[in-house]
């Protein structure tokens, strides 16, 4: 029996990597996900065939649970609530582990629940995977939590700063390591453990709090590794292959999109971890004050409708704005629209857009624009030289030219869409306020800027009805 | 040999790792979301820890633990594999 178990792990390890691998193309990324999902029915399946496994009751109570929440939420989740959906499993997983790590350490401490007096020794491998376990699952499990309500609206999305922070972060972090150190030495002691699993808990809400909104793209990818290293360590604890295996690949692949998503802001893990744009709380004050003056032209809708009847190429550059406004449908109608005119149209989308890797590529998806038109940053910015005109909808930050030139701007350096080497660039904004880096944008004072106001949804609904209308 | 087993998972770890980075190096920007959904399903792999818990012969804590757990990573399991397919279905090229 036991033989059949470890086999059929390794069967279900091996389709994982196979359903990450065909997860990589957009051809083969739904077989990819039947195989994972495959490998896990194995891998479940084969453990209900455990001899330790004896009772089923319990099982089938807790898997039933689980089983009608997560149709639920993975039925009646909006697209544009994909990152809260995605931020709350990743919760899920890490408060998984950290409960197997608890569960684990009293069924292996033979004075519990009744005192036999017997001396408790635990493998010191298995006292430090326990103690990992723990950290990294609680530190997920409440860190998501917050990413969840940041992304709700729950919680406040602005970069929240408390006194004393990183000193406190740094003592109840090292306060942890002492604490599982002692465990590894002294396992018996239980209410340390308790201790541990509270401070972790603890500190995954004091980690995520003070990142701001429009850095939940690294937030979540972060604790996507996370959830994966957690589970990765409960395998250590269990001493079982198929849960290292797959905690492993899902840790590397949170901890590359963290990676891309950094680059994207040109900015080190280290600072948007600390919080907000740390480094330039000084100079966002003073380059506020010495902010581009000039005037800014605006455009309504039968104009734009006008100007648009006479070019030949458009590149749509969406942000967090068109998600809020849930405009993918109406931006899908103008793009057909213009194509029907003969005009070629592609979308420019920054790696950080939104509020998770791949944010806009799903809404856009969601509205059947096809795949083929969306291009990343790299592969489009040369092309805004020869490009008509450039509609922004809702992203400001990413397009900001003083990133390119500013050495006093917060964002100076990070990598952005070169829309304003574009004929016309027309953005469309609710208002005049600054993007999330609390800045001015240089952009909408340049002379082939037009600003397009209105919420998104109401603004491109009407430029495609005055499209039809001329 | 028994003090080999930790040595022998540390080994399989180094080398998932690198399979991991290998393979996801690879997907394209568009996809990044179905990625995050479909391996946070995979991370629910947790459950089989839970089941272990959850099945003992013995009603104790470790059992209430393991039921949460169960619960915890089905969520986890199901929710993340019908959402990612949720989100794949609308991948379309015209």
């Amino acid at each position: 029996m036991k033989i059949t178990i470890e086999i059929t792990y390794l069967i279900a390890s091996v389709l994982f990597i196979l359903g990450i691998k065909y997860l990589g193309s957009p051809k083969t990324a739904r077989k990819g996900n039947l195989f994972a999902a495959i490998g896990m029915f194995l891998a479940i399946a084969a453990t209900l065939f455990d001899k330790q496994v004896l009772t089923f009751e319990w099982i089938i109570i807790g898997a039933l649970i689980g089983s009608i929440a997560g149709v639920i939420m993975a039925f009646k989740t909006p697209m544009t609530g994909m990152p809260q959906m995605v931020g709350m499993l990743n919760g899920f997983g890490g408060g998984a582990s950290i409960l197997v790590a608890l569960s684990e350490y009293f069924k292996k401490n033979p004075n519990y629940p009744v005192n036999t007096g017997l001396p408790f020794d635990l493998p010191i491998d298995q006292g430090i995977a326990i103690i990992l376990s723990i950290l990294i699952g609680g530190v997920t499990f409440t860190g998501s939590m917050i990413a969840f309500g940041k992304l709700q609206g729950i919680v406040t999305g602005k970069v929240v700063k408390y006194p004393f922070q990183h000193t406190m972060n740094a003592l109840l972090f090292l306060g942890v390591i002492a604490a599982g150190v002692y465990v590894v030495m002294f396992p018996a002691m239980i209410n340390i453990v308790l201790i541990i699993s509270v401070v972790s808990l603890i500190l995954g809400v004091l980690l995520v709090l003070p990142i701001g909104g429009a850095d939940m793209p690294v937030a979540i990818s972060l604790l996507n590794s996370y959830s994966g290293l957690a589970g990765s360590m409960t395998g250590f604890v269990l001493g079982n292959n198929v849960l290292i295996i797959a905690g492993a690949l899902v840790g590397a692949s949170g901890i590359i999109l963290t990676m891309i998503m950094c680059k994207g802001m040109n900015r080190s893990l280290m600072n948007v971890v600390l919080g907000g744009w740390a480094n330039a709380g000084s100079t966002s004050a003073t380059s506020s004050t010495t902010s581009p003056k000039g005037d800014v032209k605006s455009i309504d809708s039968e104009e734009l409708a006008m100007l648009l009847d006479s070019v030949s190429s458009v590149i749509i550059v969406p942000g967090y704005g068109m998600a809020v406004g849930q405009a993918q449908h109406a931006v899908r109608d103008l793009v057909n629209i213009l194509e029907k005119k003969g005009i070629k149209v592609r979308f420019a989308i920054h790696p950080v857009a939104g509020r998770m890797p791949g944010h806009m590529n799903v809404l856009l998806a969601e509205a059947q624009v096809s795949y083929d038109k969306l291009f990343a940053m790299e592969d489009i910015n040369d092309d805004f030289n020869n490009t008509d005109v450039v509609i922004v909808i809702g992203a400001n930050d990413v397009v900001n030219p003083a990133a390119r030139h500013d050495e006093s701007s917060p964002i100076f350096g990070m990598p952005i869409l070169n829309v304003d080497y574009a004929k016309t660039v027309i953005i469309n904004k609710r208002s005049m306020n600054a993007g999330y880096a609390g800045i001015d944008n240089e952009l909408f004072f340049y002379p082939n800027a037009l600003m397009y106001f209105g919420d998104s949804k109401d603004a491109i609904t009407k430029l495609v009805n005055e499209i039809k209308n001329l | 040999m028994e003090e080999y087993f930790f040595l022998m998972h540390v080994y399989v770890f180094a080398l998932a790792i690198f399979v991991g980075f290998e393979l996801i190096t690879k997907v394209p920007p568009t996809l990044h979301t179905p990625l995050m959904s479909g391996s946070n399903a995979i991370s629910g792999i947790t459950i089989v820890g839970a089941i272990l818990s959850a099945g003992l012969e013995q009603f104790t804590i470790s059992t209430i633990l393991g039921l949460i757990a169960v619960a915890f990573a089905m969520i986890n399991v199901i929710g993340g594999f019908l959402v990612t397919d949720r989100m794949l279905k609308m991948f379309k090229k015209k």
